[in-house]
Protein backbone atom coordinates (compact mmCIF):
# COMPACT_ATOMS: atom_id res chain seq x y z
CA UNK A 1 0.00 0.00 0.00
CA UNK A 2 1.24 3.72 -1.24
CA UNK A 3 0.71 6.65 1.06
CA UNK A 4 0.01 9.19 -0.98
CA UNK A 5 1.61 12.85 0.05
CA UNK A 6 -1.07 15.31 0.67
CA UNK A 7 0.23 19.00 0.46
CA UNK A 8 0.81 19.63 4.06
CA UNK A 9 3.28 16.66 3.87
CA UNK A 10 5.13 17.38 0.87
CA UNK A 11 5.78 21.30 2.35
CA UNK A 12 6.80 19.47 5.75
CA UNK A 13 9.33 17.46 3.72
CA UNK A 14 10.36 20.36 1.85
CA UNK A 15 10.58 22.22 5.08
CA UNK A 16 12.32 19.20 7.27
CA UNK A 17 14.87 18.86 4.83
CA UNK A 18 16.22 22.50 4.16
CA UNK A 19 15.43 24.51 7.40
CA UNK A 20 15.06 21.76 10.06
CA UNK A 21 15.29 24.23 13.36
CA UNK A 22 18.08 24.26 15.61
CA UNK A 23 15.12 25.30 18.51
CA UNK A 24 14.18 23.91 21.76
CA UNK A 25 10.44 22.83 20.09
CA UNK A 26 11.51 22.34 16.37
CA UNK A 27 8.38 20.42 15.74
CA UNK A 28 5.97 23.63 16.71
CA UNK A 29 8.35 25.44 15.13
CA UNK A 30 7.63 23.93 11.80
CA UNK A 31 3.83 23.31 12.62
CA UNK A 32 3.67 27.20 12.95
CA UNK A 33 4.51 27.44 8.85
CA UNK A 34 1.96 24.90 7.87
CA UNK A 35 -0.77 25.48 10.24
CA UNK A 36 -0.39 22.05 12.33
CA UNK A 37 0.40 22.08 16.43
CA UNK A 38 4.29 20.78 17.17
CA UNK A 39 1.98 16.72 17.89
CA UNK A 40 0.70 16.95 14.72
CA UNK A 41 3.78 17.19 12.79
CA UNK A 42 5.28 14.74 15.10
CA UNK A 43 2.33 12.49 14.03
CA UNK A 44 3.13 12.93 10.20
CA UNK A 45 6.70 12.90 10.52
CA UNK A 46 6.27 9.23 12.34
CA UNK A 47 4.16 8.10 9.37
CA UNK A 48 6.04 9.36 6.65
CA UNK A 49 8.79 7.27 8.27
CA UNK A 50 6.93 4.00 8.22
CA UNK A 51 5.31 4.75 4.66
CA UNK A 52 9.51 4.81 3.68
CA UNK A 53 9.44 8.61 3.06
CA UNK A 54 11.98 9.19 5.57
CA UNK A 55 15.02 7.51 5.54
CA UNK A 56 16.28 9.35 8.70
CA UNK A 57 15.81 12.37 10.74
CA UNK A 58 18.80 13.78 12.39
CA UNK A 59 22.56 15.28 11.93
CA UNK A 60 24.10 15.20 8.48
CA UNK A 61 27.60 15.87 8.50
CA UNK A 62 30.41 16.23 6.05
CA UNK A 63 32.95 14.06 6.79
CA UNK A 64 35.36 15.95 5.04
CA UNK A 65 35.19 18.53 7.21
CA UNK A 66 35.25 16.08 10.97
CA UNK A 67 38.51 15.10 8.96
CA UNK A 68 37.44 12.06 7.62
CA UNK A 69 38.57 11.19 4.07
CA UNK A 70 36.15 8.97 1.66
CA UNK A 71 36.42 7.32 -2.06
CA UNK A 72 34.08 5.29 -4.15
CA UNK A 73 36.19 1.82 -4.75
CA UNK A 74 34.39 0.12 -7.95
CA UNK A 75 35.32 -3.60 -8.03
CA UNK A 76 35.43 -6.96 -10.39
CA UNK A 77 33.54 -9.60 -8.43
CA UNK A 78 33.03 -13.35 -9.27
CA UNK A 79 29.32 -14.51 -9.64
CA UNK A 80 29.85 -17.44 -7.64
CA UNK A 81 31.34 -15.42 -4.48
CA UNK A 82 29.50 -12.41 -5.31
CA UNK A 83 27.37 -12.23 -2.26
CA UNK A 84 30.03 -13.56 -0.02
CA UNK A 85 32.09 -10.72 -0.78
CA UNK A 86 29.46 -8.49 -0.26
CA UNK A 87 28.67 -10.03 3.26
CA UNK A 88 32.24 -9.27 4.18
CA UNK A 89 32.33 -5.82 2.90
CA UNK A 90 29.26 -4.56 4.27
CA UNK A 91 30.71 -5.19 7.41
CA UNK A 92 32.98 -2.11 7.29
CA UNK A 93 31.22 0.25 9.46
CA UNK A 94 32.94 2.89 6.45
CA UNK A 95 31.02 0.99 4.00
CA UNK A 96 27.96 3.38 3.73
CA UNK A 97 26.51 2.67 0.27
CA UNK A 98 27.41 -0.45 -1.51
CA UNK A 99 25.66 -1.58 -4.89
CA UNK A 100 25.82 -4.33 -7.23
CA UNK A 101 26.05 -2.03 -11.14
CA UNK A 102 25.06 -3.98 -14.64
CA UNK A 103 29.16 -3.86 -15.79
CA UNK A 104 31.80 -5.87 -15.46
CA UNK A 105 32.69 -4.13 -12.76
CA UNK A 106 29.82 -4.82 -10.61
CA UNK A 107 30.58 -3.92 -7.16
CA UNK A 108 30.49 -0.35 -6.56
CA UNK A 109 30.84 1.09 -2.66
CA UNK A 110 31.53 4.36 -1.23
CA UNK A 111 33.88 3.83 1.95
CA UNK A 112 35.02 6.19 4.94
CA UNK A 113 37.29 6.53 7.15
CA UNK A 114 38.99 7.95 9.72
CA UNK A 115 42.37 9.02 7.88
CA UNK A 116 43.95 7.92 4.67
CA UNK A 117 46.16 5.31 6.27
CA UNK A 118 42.82 3.26 7.34
CA UNK A 119 41.27 3.80 4.60
CA UNK A 120 43.74 2.11 1.97
CA UNK A 121 43.87 -0.69 4.95
CA UNK A 122 40.76 -1.42 4.44
CA UNK A 123 40.41 -1.71 0.79
CA UNK A 124 43.52 -3.50 0.73
CA UNK A 125 41.82 -6.15 2.85
CA UNK A 126 38.79 -6.02 0.77
CA UNK A 127 41.39 -6.24 -2.39
CA UNK A 128 42.14 -9.85 -1.30
CA UNK A 129 38.80 -11.47 -0.20
CA UNK A 130 38.09 -14.28 -2.66
CA UNK A 131 36.25 -13.49 -5.37
CA UNK A 132 37.54 -10.26 -5.96
CA UNK A 133 39.21 -10.09 -9.14
CA UNK A 134 39.99 -6.20 -9.60
CA UNK A 135 39.40 -3.41 -6.89
CA UNK A 136 39.72 0.21 -8.49
CA UNK A 137 40.32 3.03 -5.82
CA UNK A 138 38.28 6.08 -7.10
CA UNK A 139 38.35 8.89 -4.96
CA UNK A 140 36.58 12.38 -6.62
CA UNK A 141 39.69 14.78 -7.06
CA UNK A 142 37.35 17.41 -8.40
CA UNK A 143 33.51 17.49 -7.43
CA UNK A 144 31.42 20.09 -9.78
CA UNK A 145 28.26 20.27 -7.90
CA UNK A 146 26.42 18.37 -5.02
CA UNK A 147 23.59 17.55 -3.76
CA UNK A 148 19.75 17.11 -5.17
CA UNK A 149 17.14 18.62 -3.33
CA UNK A 150 13.45 17.57 -4.29
CA UNK A 151 11.44 20.28 -4.53
CA UNK A 152 8.51 18.32 -3.63
CA UNK A 153 6.04 21.28 -4.07
CA UNK A 154 6.81 21.12 -7.98
CA UNK A 155 6.01 17.93 -8.35
CA UNK A 156 2.47 16.85 -9.61
CA UNK B 1 44.10 20.07 7.06
CA UNK B 2 44.38 20.30 10.50
CA UNK B 3 40.91 19.49 12.50
CA UNK B 4 40.59 19.58 16.08
CA UNK B 5 37.37 18.03 17.43
CA UNK B 6 36.26 18.61 21.38
CA UNK B 7 35.58 15.85 23.03
CA UNK B 8 32.05 17.29 23.88
CA UNK B 9 31.73 17.74 20.30
CA UNK B 10 32.59 14.37 19.65
CA UNK B 11 29.78 13.65 21.90
CA UNK B 12 27.38 15.67 20.65
CA UNK B 13 28.02 14.28 16.84
CA UNK B 14 27.86 10.74 18.44
CA UNK B 15 24.40 12.14 19.92
CA UNK B 16 22.58 13.43 16.91
CA UNK B 17 23.88 11.66 13.78
CA UNK B 18 21.10 8.96 14.42
CA UNK B 19 17.15 9.43 15.09
CA UNK B 20 16.53 12.69 16.64
CA UNK B 21 13.99 11.93 19.26
CA UNK B 22 9.99 12.52 18.02
CA UNK B 23 9.69 14.27 21.31
CA UNK B 24 7.81 17.99 22.03
CA UNK B 25 11.56 18.68 23.26
CA UNK B 26 14.36 16.96 21.39
CA UNK B 27 17.47 18.93 22.36
CA UNK B 28 16.26 18.78 25.59
CA UNK B 29 16.12 15.13 25.74
CA UNK B 30 19.92 15.00 24.23
CA UNK B 31 21.33 17.20 26.11
CA UNK B 32 20.16 15.51 29.45
CA UNK B 33 21.61 12.44 27.98
CA UNK B 34 25.03 14.26 27.73
CA UNK B 35 24.74 15.87 30.93
CA UNK B 36 24.79 19.37 29.44
CA UNK B 37 22.21 22.43 29.14
CA UNK B 38 19.89 23.08 26.26
CA UNK B 39 20.97 26.17 25.78
CA UNK B 40 24.63 24.27 25.52
CA UNK B 41 23.81 21.47 23.11
CA UNK B 42 22.21 24.23 20.77
CA UNK B 43 24.90 26.69 20.31
CA UNK B 44 27.49 24.01 19.71
CA UNK B 45 25.45 22.37 17.23
CA UNK B 46 24.54 25.89 15.65
CA UNK B 47 28.43 26.60 15.76
CA UNK B 48 29.35 22.98 14.35
CA UNK B 49 26.52 24.25 11.40
CA UNK B 50 28.25 28.00 10.97
CA UNK B 51 32.01 25.67 10.10
CA UNK B 52 30.31 23.44 7.69
CA UNK B 53 30.87 20.20 9.61
CA UNK B 54 27.13 19.74 10.03
CA UNK B 55 25.67 19.75 7.01
CA UNK B 56 22.07 20.49 8.53
CA UNK B 57 19.47 18.93 10.94
CA UNK B 58 16.85 17.33 8.89
CA UNK B 59 15.47 14.69 6.96
CA UNK B 60 17.09 12.58 4.44
CA UNK B 61 14.17 11.57 2.36
CA UNK B 62 14.00 7.68 0.10
CA UNK B 63 14.80 9.52 -3.68
CA UNK B 64 13.05 6.88 -4.92
CA UNK B 65 9.76 6.97 -3.61
CA UNK B 66 10.01 10.44 -3.54
CA UNK B 67 9.50 11.11 -7.21
CA UNK B 68 12.87 10.58 -8.99
CA UNK B 69 12.30 7.09 -10.59
CA UNK B 70 15.62 6.39 -12.12
CA UNK B 71 19.23 7.08 -11.36
CA UNK B 72 21.84 6.43 -13.81
CA UNK B 73 25.67 6.80 -12.54
CA UNK B 74 26.86 8.01 -16.19
CA UNK B 75 30.81 7.81 -16.53
CA UNK B 76 32.03 9.41 -19.15
CA UNK B 77 35.72 9.43 -21.30
CA UNK B 78 36.92 12.76 -21.45
CA UNK B 79 40.36 14.32 -22.19
CA UNK B 80 41.66 16.33 -19.56
CA UNK B 81 41.90 19.30 -21.21
CA UNK B 82 38.02 18.91 -21.63
CA UNK B 83 37.13 18.02 -18.58
CA UNK B 84 36.52 21.68 -17.09
CA UNK B 85 34.37 22.51 -19.80
CA UNK B 86 32.19 19.27 -20.08
CA UNK B 87 32.03 19.03 -16.41
CA UNK B 88 30.41 22.27 -15.99
CA UNK B 89 27.94 21.69 -19.06
CA UNK B 90 27.24 18.99 -17.10
CA UNK B 91 26.32 20.59 -14.14
CA UNK B 92 23.77 22.53 -15.77
CA UNK B 93 21.23 20.05 -16.28
CA UNK B 94 18.51 19.95 -13.42
CA UNK B 95 18.81 16.73 -13.78
CA UNK B 96 22.41 15.76 -12.89
CA UNK B 97 23.12 15.91 -9.58
CA UNK B 98 27.37 14.85 -8.57
CA UNK B 99 29.77 15.49 -10.80
CA UNK B 100 33.01 14.00 -10.22
CA UNK B 101 36.32 13.85 -11.51
CA UNK B 102 38.02 10.54 -10.43
CA UNK B 103 41.15 8.70 -11.67
CA UNK B 104 40.96 6.44 -14.49
CA UNK B 105 43.23 3.08 -15.11
CA UNK B 106 43.73 0.93 -18.13
CA UNK B 107 40.80 -1.11 -17.38
CA UNK B 108 38.91 1.69 -16.78
CA UNK B 109 39.64 5.34 -18.85
CA UNK B 110 36.27 7.06 -17.50
CA UNK B 111 37.04 9.87 -15.70
CA UNK B 112 34.19 12.35 -15.75
CA UNK B 113 31.11 10.67 -13.26
CA UNK B 114 27.78 12.43 -13.15
CA UNK B 115 24.41 10.96 -11.33
CA UNK B 116 21.42 11.67 -13.94
CA UNK B 117 17.97 11.41 -12.60
CA UNK B 118 14.87 10.70 -14.64
CA UNK B 119 11.62 9.20 -13.91
CA UNK B 120 12.08 6.63 -16.37
CA UNK B 121 15.28 4.65 -17.84
CA UNK B 122 15.20 6.05 -21.37
CA UNK B 123 14.96 9.63 -19.77
CA UNK B 124 18.10 8.94 -18.17
CA UNK B 125 19.47 7.56 -21.73
CA UNK B 126 17.91 11.16 -23.57
CA UNK B 127 20.10 13.14 -21.21
CA UNK B 128 23.13 11.18 -21.42
CA UNK B 129 22.81 11.20 -25.29
CA UNK B 130 22.03 14.98 -25.41
CA UNK B 131 25.36 15.89 -23.23
CA UNK B 132 27.15 13.23 -25.77
CA UNK B 133 26.19 15.13 -28.44
CA UNK B 134 26.13 18.97 -27.39
CA UNK B 135 29.89 17.86 -26.05
CA UNK B 136 30.94 15.17 -29.15
CA UNK B 137 32.10 13.00 -26.15
CA UNK B 138 30.76 9.64 -27.44
CA UNK B 139 32.88 7.08 -24.85
CA UNK B 140 30.38 7.01 -22.19
CA UNK B 141 28.59 4.33 -20.12
CA UNK B 142 25.36 4.49 -18.35
CA UNK B 143 25.68 2.54 -14.54
CA UNK B 144 22.27 1.48 -12.96
CA UNK B 145 22.07 0.02 -9.65
CA UNK B 146 20.28 -3.27 -9.98
CA UNK B 147 20.53 -3.88 -6.28
CA UNK B 148 20.60 -1.74 -3.25
CA UNK B 149 23.14 -4.34 -0.97
CA UNK B 150 23.15 -1.18 2.03
CA UNK B 151 22.31 2.23 2.45
CA UNK B 152 23.37 3.55 5.92
CA UNK B 153 24.42 6.73 7.09
CA UNK B 154 27.78 6.80 8.20
CA UNK B 155 28.36 6.69 12.29
CA UNK B 156 31.09 9.20 13.08
CA UNK B 157 33.77 8.89 16.24
CA UNK B 158 32.49 5.26 16.66
CA UNK B 159 35.39 3.35 16.29
CA UNK B 160 36.81 0.97 18.33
Amino acid sequence: MVKQLDELDKKLLTLAQREFPLDSRPYQRLGEELGLSGQEVIERIKELKEAGYIRRLGGIFSSKKLGYVSTLAAAKVAEEQFYQVVEEVNQYQGVTHNYRRNHDFNLWFTLIAPDQASLEEQLAEIEVLVGVKVLHNLPAERFYKLGVKLNLEKEG
Amino acid sequence: MNIRISQLDKEIIRAVQGELPLVERPYQKIADELEISKEELLARLKQLKEEGRLRRMGVILYHRQAGYQFNGMGAWLVSPERREEVGKLMTSYEEISHVYQRPTYPDWPYSLFSMIHGQSQSEVEEIAQEISEKTGIAEYKILYSTEELKKTSMKYFCEE
